[in-house]
């Protein structure tokens, strides 16, 4: 019986975390990879990874609450500035024009970001449990609207617009973890910190997904008065996926500023939450690698967009010109999240979905 | 007295433009099942194609020449991107729409440039003397025509063979389909329509203060109006958008008196806050058809 692929035995077997041991294998490689970037790449091209990691955890928590759950929400940026304002208010220093309760230990302020943002959630969600689909989508869509108007005018808190304010520090047992120090600098440090989060956020994540919560989440996507049939408490389970999604972003929003130090109450517009959709649209919907994957590329698009100048000279890096670099960056979002749902709307996911099944069954492909 | 009136008309003529709007997104509802997104980039483009369109040949005839090209595009988008989806979840399509919205608009912005076009429209910041009220003409302008477009756009459905094609596709597609109705045609029709309500909408905005590049916001505060009209009724856009547009303007005018804490700008996000009352009322907006439910 050994040895043979795919032969499960038992449902707990079956229902592993990695079923397979070349998911194994992989999975611990591109763990050690990822670490051992930290050491091999320049601090530029890490900062830019850190940013992504944090990216990623967001992403997970939208495809939690639309993935999964089904329950779309264009709302994803309202609970980042959420968690992003909550641990910036937290870790800032006491007696300044905004509000600050000098607190910078990380394992205070992250989980804080998390729970108020996903308090936000689960008073949001009530409203959730009463709509469906695009009624819900134009809803969340509202909420980020709200959001801007509150953090706009709310200096205290957020500084203003135009001005902002510092992010949250993190310190993990008085350690700065965003400066130079025994353990390496400050982008090796905190390159690694988002890389720990992120695969614990990860971890969970998937956990969610193959647990009780996760299948009803799943039943509840397909089809939802067939799972409230079936004995699934809706009302529960949308307030909790709200709650879980709403609690990723804001633990996202806090980290995502330690990495630039600075937050500006602009950053979270509609602009945000598209990213995030077409993250985890072009990552692949309902898998947790997918989300990983799909920020990577939305993130690494800046930095490869902005190296287009030199390669393309009608294309400029000045602001003031067309096409410029910002332009054809915000054209590459919006083609590649119709291309990918037109010819491929399991995203990137599906994308190596095609290729291991094309290997596995080589060399009789069909 | 007098000052709450001129505020209420003001708010009607603002109002007349999220209901042009929102009648477009109803119509794409109605025949296809999704909310198009791309209606905010096809509003701006109107708007910016009058503002070339009118140095040449008037402002009358540049907005008929506008409608027509947006309604062009609309197609052309709705051919290319929308059509091969057919059959496929709403939401997918959704945010398909989404992403031609951030496509054209990007296209629509480099004709902008960084200063404010002006439409070339007639009247301006112009005021005329209504009784006693003293309004801007636009405002009336916009009231008007879009009263007529909305009585022709209902004598359409009602009594020309096509609308009754688009009604039919609207109740049942599959049914209309099975009676002979080409719901390709119904598709094409709905996207053409409600590009050239966006761009008539569009250049409404413009007039007085003209176009920049943020003004396709504007035409996101039209989903509040059809959500708490309902996302299924013709009448329930026009009513939204008019209940929309009144809020607005009477909070532009007065909550900076009566409820300073709000904040500057409140206004602005007041279609977001009636919708949320609404919804927590009434889940189908104030005319929409409750969903039955059955697995």
């Amino acid at each position: 019986m050994r040895g043979r692929p795919l032969l499960h035995t038992s449902y707990a077997q079956d229902m592993a975390l990695l079923d397979t041991p070349a998911k194994r294998v992989s999975t611990g490689l591109l763990v050690l990879l990822a670490l051992g970037l930290s050491v091999v790449l320049a601090d530029r091209s890490l900062e830019v990874l850190a940013g992504a990691y944090v990216l990623a955890i967001g992403a997970i928590g939208l495809n939690i609450v639309t993935g999964y759950a089904g329950q779309v929400s264009l709302g994803h940026a309202f609970f980042v500035a959420i968690g992003a304002y909550t641990a910036a208010a937290l870790s800032g220093p006491t007696g300044q024009d905004v509000i600050g309760y000098g607190v910078a230990e990380i394992w205070i302020w992250l989980p804080a970001a998390g729970l108020v943002a996903a308090a936000a959630g689960v008073l949001v969600a009530p409203l959730a449990t009463r709509l469906r689909g695009l009624y819900l989508a134009i809803v969340t869509l509202g909420l980020v609207f709200l959001g801007e108007h509150v953090l706009k005018e709310w200096k205290a808190l957020t500084g203003g617009p135009g001005v902002g304010r510092e992010a949250a520090v993190p310190q993990l047992l008085g350690y700065r973890l965003d400066q130079d120090g025994p353990l390496g600098t400050r982008e090796q440090v905190l390159y690694l910190l988002m890389l720990v989060l992120l695969v614990a956020f990860a971890v969970a994540a998937r956990n969610l997904a193959r647990s009780r919560v996760g299948r009803a989440f799943a039943a509840i996507r397909d089809r939802d008065i067939a799972a409230a049939v079936m004995g699934v408490p809706l009302t529960r389970y949308k307030v909790l996926a709200f709650g879980i999604s709403s609690f990723y972003a804001g633990c996202a929003g806090g980290l995502l500023y330690s990495v630039s130090g600075y937050v500006e109450p602009g950053s979270f517009s509609l602009l945000m939450s598209v990213q995030f959709i077409a993250m985890v649209l072009i990552g692949g919907v309902a898998t947790v690698s997918g989300a990983i994957a799909g920020a990577l590329f939305i993130s690494l698009l800046q930095p490869l967009t902005r190296a287009l100048p030199s390669l393309l000279p009608v294309i400029s890096a000045d602001t003031t010109q067309t096409p410029n670099v910002f332009q054809v960056e915000t054209v590459l979002y919006g083609l590649l999240i119709v291309l990918f749902l037109v010819f491929e709307p399991r995203g990137l996911f599906g994308l190596w979905v095609r290729a291991r099944n094309y290997w596995k069954s080589w060399p009789f492909s069909y | 007295m007098k000052a709450l009136l001129e505020t209420v008309i003001r708010g009607l003529g603002n109002g007349s433009v999220y209901a042009l709007l929102a009648l477009g997104f109803v119509i794409i509802y109605k025949a296809t099942r999704v909310i198009s997104f791309a209606q905010p980039a096809l509003m701006l483009a109107g708007a910016v194609a009058v503002s070339y369109l009118a140095e040449v040949t008037g402002f009358y005839a540049a907005v008929l020449l506008a409608g027509l090209l947006i309604a062009g595009v609309a197609l052309a988008v709705e051919r290319v991107a929308i059509r091969p989806m057919v059959g496929r979840p709403v939401f997918v399509v959704a945010i398909i729409t989404l992403g031609v919205d951030i496509v054209v608009r990007v296209v629509v912005n480099a004709f902008i440039g960084r200063d404010v076009r002006q439409v070339g429209d007639p009247w301006g910041f112009d005021q005329v003397a209504l009784g006693p009220l003293v309004v801007q003409q636009r405002w009336l302008a916009m009231l008007a025509v879009t009263a007529v477009l909305v009585a022709l756009l209902f004598a359409f459905f009602r009594y020309t063979r096509y609308g009754l094609a688009m009604r039919a596709a609207a109740f049942d597609q599959e049914t209309a389909l099975a009676q002979g109705v080409s719901v390709g045609m119904v598709f094409a029709l709905s996207w053409g329509l409600a590009g050239f309500l966006a761009a008539v909408a569009g250049t409404f905005v413009g007039t007085g203060q003209g176009i920049e590049q943020g003004t396709w916001v504007i035409a996101l505060k039209a989903l509040p109006a059809i959500i708490v009209g309902g996302l299924d009724s013709l009448g329930g856009a026009v009513a939204g958008g008019l209940v929309v547009g009144v809020v607005e303007s009477l909070f532009q005018s007065y909550q900076g008196e009566y409820a300073p804490w709000l904040g500057q700008n409140f206004a602005v996000v007041t279609p977001y806050v009636v919708m949320l009352v609404v919804l927590l009322v009434r889940p189908y907006g104030l005319f929409g058809t409750r969903e039955v439910e059955r697995v």
